[in-house]
């Protein structure tokens, strides 16, 4: 006997491309879903949800100060995922974002502490930046070299370079960079960077924001108009192919990590010098590993790397206003950019595959 | 001897968005007879077997085993109808053994017990004739008995109904033949075997029974006895085609490469090329055979810079130029003196074709690094692009969908197609023709041909004997990295060639 007209429910794989509009829509309404699903764990949580995300998009963008703070979230995360982007596009899992950001905030930091009495801004700030660009560079071309060389795991060996550059800016903050004023021995702290080492800023914001725009521009006409951009593509998609049509997939391989070591580094600089003014062994502060998911929801498009980054700092500022006035955990930040990121990747699913549901007629 | 089964595919209809991959197919397949099912690429015959065995389910029409009908709704249920697929690609994991390779998935209860799985695995190869040792890994395979474990696999879990999915197009002419005496051996215990295939000569050695497909629709059933080569392409390819590959006589050849004592050896210190010697001369197609890792692929790897030459030399002439030494040269040297190479590996793709990438960013990987500046220049490779469409008629939404969504066929002549558009004076093909149906085939083996008049040196490593006799002027026989023969293809015989192939002495060496 069979089961009269039951409808089931079929997967294909698209065999032609969607319209990327229609790929966007998808993309937005993930993150609907995403933001439903966390209304839901808020109601659970007794906490009312409308109330709970007005706050947050209140606490973020509900005046030229909130604004502010949230623009100066975003502008590492962004800086960092397009850092991050040219080394995913390559398939070299460049996971040490955070070291090449701390990296770079050293470099910076030298400059800082021992030419901000002697040099004026405007040569101090770009030779900071080089230092920071310099520094970041090198700690990325390391594990590229080793990569390049003997084919070492790049996963783990970007990883523990995080750990070592960490762990040199803690005995630097304790040991020869450790504050000499007033009250700084035995603190644990680097001295405050005088004015010549700090970033100026445009509309009440340090001017890193300008900088990481113009960036993006320069990321995406790198990665889809260069020939540099065409040789990343290529070897992400096999490096086989790539070495037959001449390319040297070792010196891409580590010319790339350089420059993505370079702009983590940047962002270093513009943390150091724009925001903390000063350097801690926390100075990334995790961005290098967000910068991850903001660069893979973004699907590597530096443009909506924009969009996304701003997302999460919204979220991350939004959290902070609404555990202050409404006492919602602060946490529910990171609990809502997991379910964003889940649906995401969830929704690829509808990009590649197409759902039809099928009545089976009898006969 | 169990009874025999009947499987019917009643009215099939299967599409895929607007394509119709399968339109109203019927077919019967009984135990004891060998079914080939025939079709040029695209045909709908892949479609046909994977919904057969349960990997897609039919929009319309049913199955019918023994005269009921029964709903496959995935490879599961399609063992326990006693129907077992196997791949093209081979679904294995490396690092276990073969036993546990057959078992796996089986879920079968209780422990583990590795004795009697391996006596019954030995039972079912004795029976059938496979050499297969159950202890052994997966990675120490060779590809033919990879794909050994994939039908012992199959028979383990009780299969009546066999599919082998181009199961020779892998295999060299011994392992093939070796085969096909299994597969007579099934057909005589009673099972039904499905054989889909590209190479009439198979299809008429093996099968009994052979069923077209052309474009989807389903032309007819002959039996074997009743047909030849010429009746069955008309059949597939609906008009009349000729079977004579066009050769004309070399006109005026030159020397273009001048290889001697070319010595490689890979990264664990075993020749791979040893004291190969031979020219290839502008004006002539030279046939390259060998069974397969003679040092075909390492050959063309170290004339193009992509492998390391111990000792040896290669000169080139281009067609305008003096002569020069390409050891020691880059790849991008060497393609841009006038080398050029068509390398179409097993997968298709993974060398010198980006999947992800349209025609044109394809034809870029020639030209990428030309003209000034920082900038990608795309407006000759996208005109290349156009052209190549055009004029290979490549079957492709558009130059920008990327090559990956395009099928074997067309990736192949966007290939060839580059490769020929550099207007190179030595032109290396390997396996130009893999998996390509015979109307394509034709189409590259005339690109080929067009090369060699203008002057062109083609060389033209192959897997199928009966092709280099007809192709090429000369063929070079590799035997475990030597040369073991140069011979005139338009005088030597299959048998010949087949012998060199497997031992080193004995060929004379002339050119």
């Amino acid at each position: 006997m069979r089961n009269a007209s039951l409808p089931s429910i079929r997967l294909a794989k698209r065999t032609d491309a969607m319209n990327p509009v229609f790929v966007w829509l998808i993309r937005l309404c993930s993150i609907i879903l995403a933001l439903l699903i966390g209304s839901l764990l808020l109601a659970a949580l007794g906490y009312s949800p409308i109330d709970t995300f007005a706050t947050i998009i209140e606490g973020a963008t509900g005046s030229s100060v909130y604004l502010r703070q949230t623009i100066k979230i975003a502008v590492p995360l962004l800086g960092c995922a397009l850092a991050i982007a040219p080394c995913f596009k390559m398939r070299f899992w460049n996971i040490g974002a955070e070291g090449q950001i701390t990296a770079g905030a050293v470099g910076a930091t030298f400059f800082a502490l021992n030419f901000a009495d002697s040099m004026p801004a405007y040569l101090l700030l770009p030779v900071m930046a080089i230092a920071a660009i310099v520094c970041g560079g090198i700690w990325a071309l390391i594990p590229a070299f080793f990569k390049a060389k003997w084919n070492t795991n790049e996963t783990l060996f970007t990883l523990m370079m995080n750990y070592i550059i960490i762990g040199i800016v803690r005995w630097l903050q304790g040991g020869p960079w450790e504050n000499n004023g007033p009250g700084g021995k035995g603190s644990q702290k680097i001295a405050m960077f005088g004015d010549a080492a700090k970033l100026p800023t445009v509309l009440g914001i340090h001017c890193g924001w300008i900088i990481i725009l113009v960036l993006t521009v320069l990321m995406y006409i790198y990665m889809q108009h260069t020939k540099q951009g065409y040789e990343i593509a290529v070897i992400g998609d096999s490096a086989n192919t790539a070495r037959y049509a001449g390319m040297n997939v070792g010196k891409i391989m580590m010319r790339t990590m350089f420059l993505s070591g370079a702009i983590s580094g940047l962002v270093g600089f513009i943390i150091v010098s724009g925001a903390d003014h000063t350097l801690s062994a926390n100075v990334a502060g995790g961005v290098g590993f967000t910068a991850i998911t903001v660069a893979w929801l973004a699907q590597l498009n530096p443009f909506a790397m924009i969009v996304i980054a701003s997302l999460l700092a919204i979220l991350e500022k939004g959290a902070l206003t609404a555990y202050r006035s409404l006492n919602v955990p602060a946490t529910i930040a990171e609990i809502l950019t997991g379910f964003i990121l889940l649906c995401m990747l969830g929704c690829e699913f509808f990009v590649n595959y197409r759902l039809s549901v099928h009545h089976r007629k009898e006969g | 001897m169990e009874p025999k089964c009947k499987v019917e595919l009643v009215n099939i209809t299967k599409r895929f968005g607007k394509v119709v991959a399968n339109d109203n197919i019927n077919l019967t397949i009984n135990g004891g007879e060998v079914l080939c099912l025939l079709g040029e690429n695209g045909s709908g015959k892949t479609t046909l077997m994977n919904m057969l065995s349960g990997i897609y389910m039919p929009d319309n029409g049913h199955i019918l085993k023994n005269g009921e009908e029964i709903r496959i709704h995935s490879p599961k249920d399609a063992f326990s109808h006693g129907i077992g697929m196997i791949h093209q690609h081979f679904k294995l994991v490396d690092v276990l053994t073969v036993a546990e390779n057959i078992v796996l998935g089986l879920n079968e209860r209780g422990r583990l017990d590795r004795t009697a799985i391996c006596q019954r695995v030995s039972e079912i190869c004795q029976k059938y004739g496979f050499d297969l040792d159950p202890n052994s890994k997966i990675y120490d395979l060779s590809v033919s008995q990879k794909q050994t474990v994939e039908i012992v696999k199959v028979l383990y879990r009780g299969a009546e109904i066999l599919i082998l999915d181009e199961p020779t197009a892998v295999l060299t002419p011994q392992e093939t033949d070796r085969l096909f005496d299994v597969l007579r051996n099934m057909r005589a215990d009673g099972k039904a075997i499905i054989l889909i295939t590209h190479k009439l000569h198979e299809v008429l050695a093996i099968s009994d029974k052979v069923a077209v497909l052309r474009k989807g629709a389903y032309i007819g059933t002959v039996n074997t006895a009743d047909a030849t080569a010429q009746s069955l392409t008309d059949m597939m390819v609906g008009h009349s085609v000729s079977l004579n590959i066009d050769r004309p006589l070399p006109v005026d050849p030159m020397p273009r490469l001048k290889i001697e004592g070319l010595t490689c050896v890979d990264n664990l210190g075993i020749k791979r090329l040893d004291g190969v010697s031979f020219t290839a001369m502008g004006g002539e197609i030279l046939g390259v055979a060998g069974i397969a890792g003679s040092g075909q692929r390492e050959l063309l790897e170290a004339i193009t810079g992509l492998y390391p030459v111990q000792s040896g030399s290669i000169r080139f002439t281009p067609k305008e130029g003096a002569e020069s030494e390409l050891v020691g040269k880059t790849p991008a040297q060497i393609r841009k003196a006038g080398v050029a190479m068509a390398f179409v590996p097993e997968d298709r793709l993974g060398m010198g074709l980006v999947g992800s990438m349209g025609m044109t960013g394809n034809m870029m990987l020639r030209s990428w690094k030309n003209g000034r500046g920082f900038l990608l220049h795309r407006k000759e490779p996208t005109a290349l692009a156009t052209k190549i469409m055009d004029e290979l008629e490549v079957v492709t939404p558009g130059i920008s969908t990327p090559v990956r969504r395009l099928s074997g066929g067309n990736v192949q002549k966007v290939l060839v197609g580059r490769e020929i558009a550099s207007s190179p004076s030595v032109l290396l093909t390997a396996y130009a023709v893999r998996g390509l149906d015979i109307n394509t085939s034709y189409t590259i083996y005339n690109l080929l041909t067009e090369q060699k008049m203008q002057g062109v040196a083609v060389v033209y490593i192959g897997e199928d004997l009966d092709v280099l006799l007809e192709l090429c002027d000369r063929i070079l026989v590799l035997c475990g990295g030597k040369v073991s023969g140069i011979v005139d293809a338009r005088k030597a015989t299959k048998e010949e060639i087949g012998l060199l192939m497997t031992q080193v002495q004995g060929g004379e060496v002339n050119a």
